[in-house]
């Protein structure tokens, strides 16, 4: 970064930077917030003490990763106007209506229950309390649904129309952006993955307590329902993945392209696995390839001698749909002889990052939930001393997909109708861009350092001792 | 210029209710945040206080996102502009929100002295700054601000061309002044309303003092906004007068009868703001420059087909949210008090048989000897 970056250069620095904390905390609240809710009903259901410090314990915890979520959330929302009003003014009858409807059907749920939930211990019915964490669990997917959706849309625009006269997008069908291919597939694998990212989180704890055979009922019981829910969530993520990315060559296969460094349009085309080029955006070729022969063709298609689409090819090929005046999907001359190449390297490793940590987290999901029935889990201590750190994957894995959804989609913001350097907004200076990326930054930095360390000091401490007779009395150890 | 469509006013109407509800909801507790700071003594008098906005700021928040959203939505043209060209105020208040509500949520966490401190201060500036911001920005929607089209990719847009300082006319800084007075005099009253003892004799004292104070301030800026009407609009005339008697009318109860004197207030704030929007109508942003530079609602606005689809998920959902919030009100009406009385039960609780453990369970229960909450 240097001082002279223009606002669009700090703008992309402040959304990615904005993003990629932000969504630290999505997963780990609607992974959280859905094992909370699990536990409360095991609480409900069984009478047994454990559940219900387990629910108190975890429920701590969802509240610590929510607050930051929504403190980070309100500039997600706000930023689309803030830095990228060319953006709002092309996409907005599209993309607020999803915004508005998340406000509207999953926020106001959120707020309201978990407001409910966390003063409402004593206060409540036991049911319509425990309705309270289901409410604000479902609440947490939903919202999820709808800012995929908008994202989804951005990916692989459907159900609208080009005006030619005000040369805006406008909305022609809700019904298609809200069943959105793209968004169905990317709902599955990030709820997922939210379950990965809440119950890995829930294992690592787990472990670092059963190590010093702190809390065994808790932490064991805890166990229990998460190594399961990681075991299955871990595979079915890699699947949903896999049919994700056959989507994305359809759908963006420049991106795909990139993603595994193929630059010639050939068939029975290898998987590389380690690549180097020019450091350059677009090498235009890689310098050394070790690719497993005929692998990504199967991969792809199921057929290993298929063809797959090379980077310098696509780029002849948008070059003629976005440039050539004739094209139906022509948007300028200036699209005639640009790079519609994002950032390869980028692209390539992101993918493989996100790929490396899910394979590793299917692994110790399979090899948790083995130990666990065989009732050998407390005494496995090197699985144990490696799920702490094993903790952090999920968010590698979750912020490295993020890079390559993001990035992988340049130079569009919109793909094949808006460029990201036609997005930002004109009339905001680079320096008043600076003043807020330096101070949304400066804060996110702090935020991190003391809620980092609330969580782990709460984590740490362990579940609070509840005195027999106690537990449906008012509980205010969640408020503030 | 073209005529307002139906949905388009539909719009501008639950835009303008979506804000009035935010700014009421909200309202009381940006004054609860800063009275926190300014009325607490110790430890268990600041919990109350804390406490009798806990259940709900954060549903109360929404209100602005939803606003926002709903704005992206049916009128992507004022979102864009007006998001664009309050840059550094939105930061401010942004930044405002963020250290406010961590604030709430980090308070009672640490044990110590200055660390409880630090938060008061981000709970209480928290709280200022966007009750005085929103108050300015407001005043610049309605009153007009450097507003004229710029080409960017040879495409003409309505573009916020002042800057930061530009916001920060004699005008808008009495809207913010204003809108700080009404806000704080609505946090007292609330505090009034919902607690009991100290606190409560404390609220009640700055109630009686603030709330004479928002309604002279709400009256002048109200009269200003008047006088500066082209041609007097007698709605808005109409809703000013309202708002005025409302505030005057919190000010005389304030003592006695703090629900009184909030349902005042609250009526206040509908109707103060309410003026503001008829002013404003049939427009989303007014320029200074010339009125040719005015963006209407119908410039600003989405297609008819998404105002419409939006206009069915509203009428499905609107209604839903009204009720169960209304209901957690009164999930968590009884009174708190630093001393701890006893719970008075919902009616769902009755309906369910449990027994009455309720003896001796006050609101500071779990919190209090626990600093890091367990």
């Amino acid at each position: 970064m240097t001082i002279a970056m223009t606002s669009l250069e700090l703008a992309r620095w402040q959304f990615g930077i904005t993003t990629l904390y932000h969504f630290i905390f999505v997963p780990l609240t609607i992974g959280l917030a859905f094992f909370t809710a699990w536990y409360q009903t095991r609480w409900y259901r069984t009478k047994e003490e454990k559940w219900l410090r387990a629910t108190r314990f975890w429920g701590k915890l969802m509240l610590i990763s929510f607050a930051l979520g929504v403190a980070t959330g309100l500039v997600q929302e706000f930023q689309f106007g803030m830095n990228w009003s060319q953006y709002s003014r092309f996409v907005g009858d599209i993309f607020g209506a999803p915004l508005a409807m998340e406000g509207l059907a999953a926020f106001f749920v959120e707020s309201t229950f978990l407001g409910l939930w966390i003063f409402g211990w004593g206060r409540l019915s036991e049911k319509v309390h425990l309705a309270c964490m289901w409410a604000v669990s479902l609440s947490t997917m939903l919202s999820a649904f709808f800012i995929l959706a908008a994202n989804s849309w951005m990916q692989h625009p459907v159900g609208y129309e080009l005006n030619k006269v005000t040369g805006k997008v406008e909305l022609t069908s809700i019904w298609a952006v809200l069943t959105n291919s793209t968004a169905l597939y990317a709902m599955t694998h990030t709820m997922l993955a939210a379950a990965l990212t809440g119950g890995m989180v829930i294992a690592g704890i787990s472990a670092w307590h059963l190590l010093k055979k702190n809390e065994v009922e808790v932490f064991g019981g805890s166990m229990k329902i998460a190594l399961p829910t990681l075991a299955v969530a871990g595979v079915a993520t890699l699947a949903v993945g896999h049919f994700n990315g056959i989507l994305m060559s359809e759908q963006q296969p420049m991106k795909m392209a990139a993603a595994d460094a193929v630059f010639k349009t050939e068939s029975g085309v290898g998987l590389s696995l380690f690549a180097t080029g020019d450091f350059k955006g677009n090498p235009g070729d890689t310098n050394r390839n070790i690719k497993l022969p005929n692998a990504l063709s199967f991969i792809m298609t199921g057929k290993p001698d298929s063809e797959v689409k090379g980077v310098n090819n696509l780029n002849v090929e948008y070059r003629q749909r976005f440039g050539d005046p004739s094209s139906p999907d022509y948007r300028g001359p200036e699209f005639k002889d640009m790079d519609y190449a994002p950032i390869v390297w980028v692209a390539y490793w992101s993918w493989r990052v996100m790929l490396g940590c899910g394979f590793a987290l299917a692994l110790f999901g399979l090899v948790g939930w083995w130990l666990n029935r065989r009732g050998e889990l407390a005494d496995s201590r090197r699985f144990l001393k490696l799920a702490l750190p094993a903790a952090s994957l999920p968010f590698i894995a979750a912020a490295a997909g993020w890079i390559f959804t993001e990035m992988g989609r340049q130079p569009w913001v919109v793909f094949g109708l808006l460029r990201t350097q036609d997005a930002n907004s004109p009339t905001v200076s680079s320096g008043e861009v600076w003043l807020t990326l330096l101070g949304f930054t400066l804060l996110y930095g702090v935020l991190a350092v003391l809620a980092g360390r609330l969580f782990f000091k709460t984590a740490g401490n362990g579940p609070a001792e509840i005195e027999r007779g106690d537990e449906d009395k008012p509980y205010l150890g969640m408020a503030y | 210029m073209e005529d307002t469509t139906t949905l388009q006013f539909v719009w501008f109407l639950l835009i303008s209710i979506l804000w009035i509800g935010y700014l009421i909801l909200e309202g009381f507790d940006f004054g609860v945040g800063m009275l926190m700071k300014l009325i607490g003594h110790g430890n268990d008098e600041k919990r109350t206080i804390l406490h009798t906005i806990g259940p709900v700021w954060d549903g109360n928040e929404v209100w602005l996102i939803v606003a926002g959203g709903a704005t992206f939505a049916a009128f992507p043209e004022w979102y864009a502009t007006l998001f664009s060209g309050f840059y550094i105020a939105l930061f401010g208040i942004l930044v405002a929100l963020i250290v406010r509500n961590v604030g709430f949520e980090m308070w009672g966490k640490r044990d110590s002295a200055a660390w409880r401190n630090g938060w008061e201060w981000c709970i209480a500036l928290g709280s200022l700054v966007p009750a005085l911001l929103w108050g300015v920005a407001w005043a610049n929607i309605i009153g007009g601000t450097p507003i004229e089209p710029v080409a960017t990719n040879g495409v003409d847009s309505l573009e916020y061309v002042g800057n930061f300082f530009d916001l920060l006319s004699i005008y808008a800084l009495l809207g913010g002044v204003a809108s700080l007075a009404i806000f704080f005099a609505h946090g007292a009253l609330f505090l009034e309303a919902r607690t009991e003892g100290e606190v409560r004799r404390k609220a009640q004292a700055m109630a009686v003092k603030a709330a004479p104070v928002a309604a002279g301030l709400a009256a002048v800026f109200m009269a200003w906004t008047l006088i500066r009407q082209d041609s007097l609009e007698i709605l808005s005339l109409i809703a000013a007068v309202v708002a005025v008697a409302a505030f005057i009318f919190a000010a005389v109860k304030s003592k006695s009868q703090p629900l009184k004197a909030f349902a005042g207030t609250a009526v206040g704030i509908a109707f103060y703001f309410i003026a503001q929007f008829i002013d404003l109508f049939p427009n989303a942003l007014v320029s200074s420059v010339s009125s040719a530079y005015d963006m209407s609602l119908n410039v600003a606005s989405s297609t008819n087909y998404t105002l419409t689809v939006m206009t069915v998920v509203a009428v499905l959902l609107v209604p839903v949210v009204l009720l169960y919030q209304a209901w957690t009100y009164w999930v968590f009406r009884h009174r708190l008090s630093a001393e701890g009385v006893g719970d008075v039960k919902t009616p769902l609780d009755l309906l369910d048989k449990k027994k009455e453990t309720a003896n001796g369970s006050g609101p500071d229960q779990g919190t209090g000897s626990e600093p890091s909450g367990s």
